[in-house]
């Protein structure tokens, strides 16, 4: 088929992907636009996609307005600390359920894989009467604590771990290493691209969750990107120039992130899709 | 013979704690944070609670007053629109894209991550610029419109008129997701054997043929799949209204999720809230259990 398609067609093709990622990547392309524009610029008809002139303190005044030094030291603080216990408590557990056995192990996977399906609304209310107790709500460490333990990680690590071969741990475990020692040494070295899969969708989950940290930070103290780009959504609902720049801020991270690690999303999307 | 076959046993015992070992700590939090939550909303659900006062067993009466309000019938039907609509389309925008990128042409990589990237994207942010891309005057949307020709009195107000909010809602809901499950796509399409290919060709089947007798069966698990995910992710959708219209206007967008959230903590109904919770469940399970049905049937003729 590939050797065979002509030259016309392959130009077709070309033009139709550029078309379509164009079209997918305008409403980014215009956000970055307007943020360099005066208010009064940002709807102008017909659309000016190139601004007169660049307003680039636009991006100097939303650190005066809302306090986004603090919000993103919160955000990369609890993205970090989510991954990092997300990491060793499911790559941990994803090893119990494969390399181990043990009475009861596959019941419990189970319950693990049903748990992936039930939306969060349906326990979000009892979670929160409970953090309540705890006194865990409008903290850090609360949002932590909850964030911490999705049975995703477990799934996905699990996929991967299905695929070392026995052999190689029986060998090992001939040769005297310990299970604990066998995780550390061998299971881990060799599950490297399937953590780093955990840790990137692990770190854009959290740094863009929303409805977590609105539902538990009350105090300003607290908050991350998220919010605080609500808020000023909501204080300077008129200042698009300033929202969107903003927005292009919060986007930053995850565009560096993306850029390096995006063979790592796909292949994580792809194994979860095909075996799922 | 005898101590041997006991330290067999207690070897087996052995190993049975250490591999329980390995999964308490994931398992611990699991307990506390999910599993006993979803335990106490069934329990919730027959109860009237408001978080302070006394909880009072009151059988099926929270479904009864749900059922007799009119936001809630409304978010329900919102919400079966929302997911046919965002279920569909995406899919077939998802399936689409992923035909277009699954030839050996240059700079792959470079439009398959263009076209995913919307996923990573904040909600909060990407929010923010289609509530601006929406402005019924002045919005790209409707400059773009006016440019085609649609009369400026026919203009839809999208997220600020009931109409068109939904479809608004739906529109960036498929934009934001497509990519994902064209990476799914992409995925599976690369495993289909291209001898399939080589010998329809022979047999002069066109490209039209070749997609429906082949493609588009071989992709079988992974329409499941991604149908599967849709569903349940559009179940599940909430950042993405809350950012785009906060349920309105009036209630035009709010669904199931979001009227769980208002009863939850804008009324402090704790008992509707978990009857909604449950109307939820029972619509998520259902669904699954449906579509994997069909599934079975499906692989059984095979």
């Amino acid at each position: 088929m590939v050797q065979q398609t002509k030259i016309g067609v392959r130009i077709f093709q070309y033009i139709l992907l550029i078309a379509l990622t164009l079209i997918t990547l305008l409403p980014l392309i215009w956000m970055l636009s307007a943020s360099f524009k005066l208010s009064t610029e940002v709807f102008s008809n017909p659309i000016r996609w190139i601004p007169e002139t660049f307003h680039w303190d636009n991006y100097l005044k939303i650190w005066e307005k809302v306090d986004f030094a603090l919000f993103t030291k919160n955000s990369a603080k609890l993205t970090i600390l989510v991954t990092i216990i997300q990491l060793f408590t499911c790559s941990f557990a994803a090893y119990g359920f494969t390399k181990c056995k043990f009475p009861g192990r596959d019941t419990l996977f189970l319950c693990y894989v049903a748990t992936i399906a039930i939306p969060w609304q349906i326990f979000m209310l009892p979670q929160y009467i409970m953090m309540q107790k705890f006194n865990l709500v409008d903290s850090h460490l609360g949002y932590v604590l909850l964030s911490s333990f999705a049975a995703f990680g477990v799934f996905l690590l699990r996929q991967f771990f299905l695929g070392i071969p026995n052999e190689l741990l029986e060998a090992a475990r001939i040769d005297g290493l310990s299970e604990y020692g066998i995780y550390f040494r061998i299971v881990l070295p060799l599950a490297k691209p399937a953590m780093a899969t955990l840790a990137i969708f692990t770190f854009v989950n959290v740094w863009n969750d929303f409805m977590g940290p609105m539902i538990y930070f009350n105090s300003e103290s607290n908050k991350t990107i998220p919010l605080g780009i609500r808020m000023f959504v909501g204080q300077y609902s008129t200042d698009y120039q300033l929202i969107m720049a903003a927005s292009v801020v919060s986007l930053i991270p995850v565009i560096i992130m993306y850029a390096f690690c995006q063979r790592y999303f796909v292949q994580g999307i792809a194994s979860s899709g095909l075996k799922g | 013979m005898k101590p041997k076959q006991k330290s067999a046993m207690s070897m087996e015992r052995r190993n049975a704690l250490v591999g329980i070992s390995f999964i308490l700590p994931n398992f611990i939090g699991f307990l506390i944070f999910v599993l006993i939550p979803v335990v106490f909303s069934f329990i919730l659900a027959f109860m009237n609670w408001d978080g302070f006062t006394q909880m009072e067993f009151v059988w099926f009466d929270n479904f009864k007053t749900i059922f007799a309000d009119r936001i809630f019938r409304e978010s329900l039907v919102q919400t079966i629109i929302y997911c046919v609509f965002n279920v569909l389309f995406s899919a077939v925008a998802a399936l689409g894209l992923a035909l277009i990128l699954n030839t050996k042409l240059r700079g792959k990589t470079f439009f398959r991550s263009a076209i995913f990237f919307p996923y990573v994207a904040s909600v909060v942010a990407v929010g923010a610029v289609w509530k601006a891309m929406f402005m019924k005057d002045g919005g790209p949307v409707n400059i773009f419109l006016e440019s085609i020709g649609v009369p400026a009195d026919a203009l839809p107000g999208w997220l600020s008129s009931t109409k068109w909010a939904l479809a608004g809602v739906i529109i960036v809901s498929i934009w934001k997701n497509m990519g994902y499950f064209m990476v799914i796509y992409l995925a599976a399409l690369q495993g289909i054997s291209y001898s399939l290919y080589e010998a329809a060709e022979i047999d002069g089947a066109t490209k039209w043929q070749q997609f429906c007798r082949i493609t588009f069966p071989m992709l079988r698990p992974s329409h499941f799949f991604v149908i599967m995910m849709l569903t349940i992710n559009s179940f599940k959708t909430f950042d993405l209204i809350f950012a785009l219209t906060e349920g309105g206007p009036g209630t035009s967008t709010t669904l199931l999720s979001m009227y769980i959230y208002k009863e939850s903590f804008s009324y402090l109904h704790y008992g509707l809230a978990s009857a909604a919770a449950m109307i939820l469940f029972l619509i998520v399970g259902g669904v699954t259990i449906l579509q994997f049905r069909v599934e079975k049937k499906f692989t059984d003729f095979m």
